[in-house]
């Protein structure tokens, strides 16, 4: 069963994740992008663990809407609201659980990443944060680990595409080659919960 | 609801408009324009423009307080530029308590919708008269 400080651990470790592939993350955005998304996602993790730490909230759902609460009011861009639903409609349907099942986390999981596939109108295969998302709520199923490299395989699936959502659209057959920085900070999120698992396993044994 | 311009129930219960852009000044430059073009006594208008700290980007902090400022009562209308503006708008307008009762995001072209959009709420149009005819502002074709 995860309870709410699962979660908890799950964003600091995302947070840490994300603060160090900041600039990997920035990097990928300037030629596709506006070379923000590693300083912007930088700023929203640091905001999350803030409130997480100082609100305290006692479950899962709690934890989670929360989270998604700072990402939409901290970030500034795209992926602010996008990260902000994918949490706040996975917490949403956690509903008020003190625990949840993995099983359930699963589902809730995949409730929040069709709710950022209807806020983005974007489908898998325009290049986006959904081509890491769906693989890695897909294999959530079988194991974390599973979810995790189901979503870097993802990530790095997006080089060849060519983007249809975002700005990085406007540049056609030029964005092909480029890996998604979305999907790759996505992908970050999937590591983040297969450490935290793995971590929980560990201090359990 | 109709398309027409029926008052909104008085002149201080005009529709508020809010506009937000990747950039304070466009959307500051884009309300005095509106504003300027609707003439006298207008409907109110505030912009939410860039991010807190003066940078390109999105607040929602300041979507949400421009459109407690503009509420009287009759609805909110939401302009937009693009990308994360629109997604911001959207992701509050799910949250369902972020905004006034009665906000809707518009789907109209930024500038030429809200020229459109403060004439018609200056002139008492309710909020279904002042969506349409800023949606309408996609229609004017230049060539």
């Amino acid at each position: 069963m995860l309870d709410a400080d699962f979660f908890r651990r799950w964003l600091t470790t995302a947070a840490a994740a994300v603060d160090r592939e900041a600039d990997r993350l920035t990097e990928l955005d300037s030629p596709i992008g506006d070379a923000d998304h590693g300083s912007n996602l930088r700023r929203g993790f640091a905001a999350v663990t803030a409130a997480v730490e100082k609100e305290a909230p006692d479950t899962p759902g709690a934890v989670l809407m929360l989270a998604g609460r700072q990402l939409i009011s901290t970030v500034g861009g795209a992926s602010g609201p996008l990260y902000g639903t994918l949490l706040r409609r996975t917490g949403k349907a956690l509903g008020d659980a003190a625990q949840v099942a993995e099983t359930e986390f699963a589902q809730a999981l995949r409730a929040g990443v069709d709710a950022v596939a209807t806020l983005g109108g974007s489908a898998p295969g325009d290049k986006t944060m959904l081509d890491a998302l769906l693989p890695g709520v897909d294999a959530l199923s079988t194991s974390f680990a599973a979810a995790c490299e189901a979503a870097r395989q993802g990530a790095l699936a997006t080089v060849p595409l060519q983007a249809r959502k975002g700005r990085a659209s406007y540049l056609g057959e030029r964005s092909v080659g480029h890996q998604d920085p979305g999907a790759t900070s996505s992908a970050l999120l999937f590591e983040a919960l297969a450490d935290t698992a793995a971590a929980t396993k560990e201090a359990s044994a | 609801m109709t398309g027409g311009t029926s008052p909104a129930g008085g002149g201080d219960r005009r529709v508020g408009i809010v506009l937000v852009s990747h950039s304070a000044a466009v959307a500051r430059s884009v309300a005095d324009l509106a504003q300027g073009l609707a003439g006298g006594s207008t409907a109110p208008v505030a912009p939410a423009g860039g991010t807190e700290d003066g940078g390109l980007g999105t607040s929602s902090d300041l979507i949400t307080a421009a459109a407690r400022q503009v509420d009287r009562g009759a609805g909110v209308a939401v302009l937009t530029d693009l990308g994360s503006a629109v997604l911001t708008v959207k992701a509050l307008l799910a949250e369902g308590d972020e905004l006034p009762d009665g906000t809707r995001l518009v789907d109209a072209p930024f500038v030429e919708g809200a020229v459109a959009a403060v004439v018609t709420a200056s002139a008492g149009g309710d909020l279904a008269a002042v969506e349409a005819a800023a949606r309408e502002a996609y229609s004017y074709r230049k060539v």
